[in-house]
């Protein structure tokens, strides 16, 4: 078993929708690794594909070494489970739902009351621990269902999406305990459309996008390949769309300096190695053409421009399809 | 994306195949719901019990005044075990129903206990002997009615709980499979007011079959709840008969031709 998880050529369809297109990835023991992409992309479909619940339409799936369709049980008894909807026992307490869990993996009794102690503590849930669940927060929900995913000891941590839906502070919180996790070397595959929690917690990812797998790399290393260290955003007071001339233009006066760009509305995106210095040339040389700028503005890259590099949309678009650009 | 309804043959896709059953894990689901189910039992059996009892006095002191003789009985006597079969159908089908919907649907329960070992025949499993237990146990409680009553003549009423037992099996059984099928909630109305309802009225509960006109005997003598009635009757009043064998085979063949229904039924419906 070389890897936690191997994905080739991994198909999902529902009826002639492809849902996920022959993707490959494989997770190594002990890595964060995530699947970054906007809602639609194929994530939960993935998922649902790796622990089991939604059968493989084609390709090749191992999970820790064991085929997941002709092996289903003895692969969920190693896995931890925490999938994008509640699916927590509401009428239960919260230890209560954690005991209830650990009868699903046969854990005995007493194993099953430290370990649910253990987790209270470690999510902590302790004051809460008989709480009826309805009446928790949705933080609190989200916690429970890790510390749930957690009663087994799992082999591989898998999160769908685990702090969408949470207010900062919540998934704050949740990124914490991750950490941890990941620091006691927890194997993790973890689905999110936040670039930030991506880049907090991911060693290695794939981008996601229509079911395909647009890259995969180290957060770095995607940010570097495809957009580098900075990006000068310039704002136009046209009210309209940019002209070509005029995006031209900026991109001559930064010749080589330009890595590449992104037009956005009547923002001109520039990414460059040298920003400091790229920001200043551009906003004398537009001082001497006399083009009015709304504003300029320098700022680290991020995987949000390498996705809105790579597909020409935002990822954490509020309409839930990606916000397409002009 | 489309979330095309499947349709209703698809649902029974994988009927010929063998279930995939862990019998530990089937009743670590059959004790969560118990587990669940003990947060409120003295409420819900309250509510369930309360309904065949005013029944029983409606039926058995009022009307059964006028009512002399019935099949050789008292009407409190031919009632009363039907009674036990009724409320114990009662408690089956709504926990089979409404409750499992729940589980399935918003609660997502299932979806939870499917991330574990269990499997998704596992889950319907222990729902089945969960809904068998319910009427178990109602019928049990209202037996209990009858026994202070002084309406079961002999030892041989606690057999009841063998008819009993394959009775709610059967309705645990039909109404998963409704639950299946089910868009919503408003559907199981039809359910009740089609099916258990009238079986509640014409099966043999309030009067033999044999006073409905001749052509639609036929109905009831298909139900469940007429079999069921038909072995739970002699065996509370002591008067057994060999007969009796045939609506208990009746029963447990239905169970056995039907449980795998509901299993494959609810699996396509969830997974995708
Ligand atoms: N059961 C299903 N039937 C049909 N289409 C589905 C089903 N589940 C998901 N899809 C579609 O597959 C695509 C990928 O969905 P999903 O895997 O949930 O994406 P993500 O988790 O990245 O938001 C979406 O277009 C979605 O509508
Ligand atoms: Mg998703």
């Amino acid at each position: 078993m070389e890897f936690a998880i191997e994905a080739k050529k991994l198909t999902k369809r529902f009826g002639h929708f492809t849902a996920v297109n022959e993707i490959d990835f494989s997770v190594k023991y002990g890595e964060c690794f995530g699947l970054l992409g906007p809602n639609g992309a194929g994530k939960t479909s993935t998922v649902k594909m790796i622990y089991g619940f939604s059968p493989v339409t084609s390709g090749k799936l191992e999970v820790l070494g064991m085929d997941i369709m002709t092996n289903a049980r003895d692969a969920k008894s190693l896995l931890g489970i925490v999938s994008q909807e509640d699916n927590l026992d509401p009428e239960l307490t919260v230890r209560e739902n954690l005991l209830v869990y650990a009868g699903y993996f046969r854990l005995d009794r007493k194993t099953a009351r430290t370990r649910a102690d253990e987790i209270l503590s470690f999510m902590g849930l302790e004051d809460k621990a008989n709480d009826v669940v309805e009446n928790l927060s949705g933080g609190l929900k989200r916690r429970l269902t890790i510390g749930r995913a957690l009663i087994n000891d799992p082999g591989i941590l898998i999160l769908d999406e685990p702090t969408t839906g949470l207010d900062p502070h919540a998934r704050r919180l949740v990124w914490q305990r991750l950490r941890q996790l990941k620091e006691e070397g927890t194997t993790m595959l973890l689905t999110t459309h936040y670039l930030e929690e991506a880049s907090q917690l991911c060693d290695r990812l794939i981008i996601m996008h229509h079911g395909e797998i647009l890259e995969q790399g180290t957060p770095a290393e995607l940010v570097q390949k495809h957009v580098g260290r900075d990006a000068v955003e310039i704002g136009f007071t046209q009210k309209q769309k940019i002209p070509a001339e005029l995006v031209n233009r900026f991109l001559n006066w930064g010749g080589p300096l330009v890595k590449s760009h992104q037009v956005l509305g009547t923002d001109l995106i520039i990414f460059t190695q040298q920003g400091e210095f790229l920001s200043a040339k551009l906003r004398k040389q537009a001082a001497v053409a006399k083009i009015p700028l709304a504003y300029q503005n320098l700022r680290p890259a991020t995987l949000e421009d390498v996705f809105l590099k790579l597909t020409g949309e935002y990822l954490d678009a509020p309409d839930g399809k990606g916000r397409e650009l002009e | 994306m489309q979330n095309t309804q499947p349709s209703r043959l698809s649902l029974l896709h994988g009927i010929s195949q063998k279930p995939d059953l862990s019998w530990p894990l089937v009743f670590s689901v059959f004790l969560r719901n118990l587990k669940v189910f003990s947060k409120t039992w003295v409420a819900t059996i309250m509510f369930n019990f309360v309904e065949p009892l005013l029944y029983l006095w409606a039926m058995g002191f009022g009307l059964g005044v006028y009512v002399t003789q019935i099949q050789g009985l008292s009407y409190l006597d031919f009632l009363a075990p039907g009674l036990i079969a009724s409320s114990a159908m009662f408690a089956t089908t709504y926990e089979m129903t409404y409750g499992s919907f729940t589980r399935m649907g918003h609660q997502k329960v299932f979806h939870g206990m499917v991330a574990t070992p269990v499997s998704m025949d596992d889950v319907l499993m222990g729902e089945i002997l969960y809904g068998t237990f319910k009427g178990l146990l109602y019928g049990f409680v209202f037996f209990t009615v009858v026994v202070l009553f002084g309406i079961a003549k002999s030892p041989l009423a606690l057999l009841a709980i063998i008819p009993l037992f394959f009775m709610s099996a059967v309705f645990s059984i039909i109404s998963l499979v409704w639950t299946a099928i089910a868009p919503n909630y408003d559907s199981f109305g039809y359910f009740f007011t089609l099916f258990i309802s009238p079986m509640f009225l014409f099966a043999g509960i309030f009067f033999p079959i044999d006073n409905l006109p001749p052509a639609i005997q036929f109905l009831p003598a298909m139900t469940p709840l007429y079999h069921a009635v038909e072995v739970i009757r002699p065996l509370i009043l002591g008067k057994v008969y060999w007969g009796m064998l045939i609506h208990l085979a009746w029963l447990v063949a239905l169970t056995l031709v039907t449980i795998r229904l509901p299993l494959v039924m609810v699996k396509n419906k969830l997974i995708k």
